[in-house]
């Protein structure tokens, strides 16, 4: 057991126990900066070994749709990465179906694998974690 | 009046209430997240459709093209690129955002 003095742990155990973090990405792609410093947090956060999940619900669907071809807008096409975040161990993917049939989109539209599950199954999802990121 | 929506139908009413406010001789361009409400198959697409019937409406293709969109446009959606823009914001005597 550690000292805590002036509710400053003094010696913080840095291997400590593995928490479930859950991402929620909500927002579409490249109208707003949500979706990239998400992706960026995500990909810092993997670095500390900890149980990731994500979550895309809403217009956050639209983030990892295939085809995305962002050259004449002049700005970063970051749909690959999510392809990479596996090599990150960062395979828990999921998406909420009601948003994506409510824009008429399938499981094969996604550049990645992801879990589709029911709005019922993604609010249990959320109320398991110990860390929830909101983007 | 050439009015311009940029949000996306599904996370703001900007286009809905842009197509609730349209009069005679109106058009739409669609801009930036505001080209998800040219899509197909999707909770806007009949508000859209039935907006097509009295008013032409435009779609920025390079925003399309941005978001993996391009192949799942309205049929009768016009689709313009930057200098298409510039001609309508010329051709129409005033514009009108909807942010």
């Amino acid at each position: 057991m550690t000292e805590v003095t002036g509710g400053i742990e003094m010696e913080e155990d840095t291997s400590g126990k593995i928490k479930k973090f859950l991402y929620i990405n909500r927002k579409a792609p490249y109208g707003t900066i949500y979706a990239l410093e998400s992706l960026e947090v995500v990909l810092i956060a993997a670095a500390f070994d900890q149980d990731v999940s994500l979550a895309f619900l809403d217009d956050g669907v639209y983030q990892i749709i295939k085809g995305q071809q962002t050259r004449t807008i002049d700005v970063k096409n970051f749909s690959p990465t999510y392809r990479a975040l596996e090599g990150y161990d960062i395979e828990k993917l999921y998406v909420e179906k009601e948003s994506m049939e409510a824009r008429g989109l399938k499981e094969e539209d996604f550049v990645v694998p992801v879990k589709v599950i029911n709005a019922k199954e993604m609010a249990d999802l959320m109320q398991s974690q110990d860390v929830v990121l909101s983007f | 009046m050439l009015h311009t929506v940029n949000k996306s139908p599904t996370e703001r009413n900007a286009l809905e209430s842009c197509l609730k406010h349209l009069t005679k001789g109106c058009a739409v361009l669609l801009i930036e997240d505001g080209v998800y409400g040219a899509l197909k198959g999707t909770v806007s697409t009949k508000m859209v459709e039935q907006a097509l019937k009295h008013h032409p409406i435009y779609a920025l293709y390079p925003d399309l093209e941005a978001r993996g969109m391009q192949d799942r446009v309205i049929d009768g959606i016009k689709l313009v690129d930057y200098s298409g823009f510039v001609d309508l914001a010329v051709e129409y005597p005033s514009v009108q955002s909807w942010l």
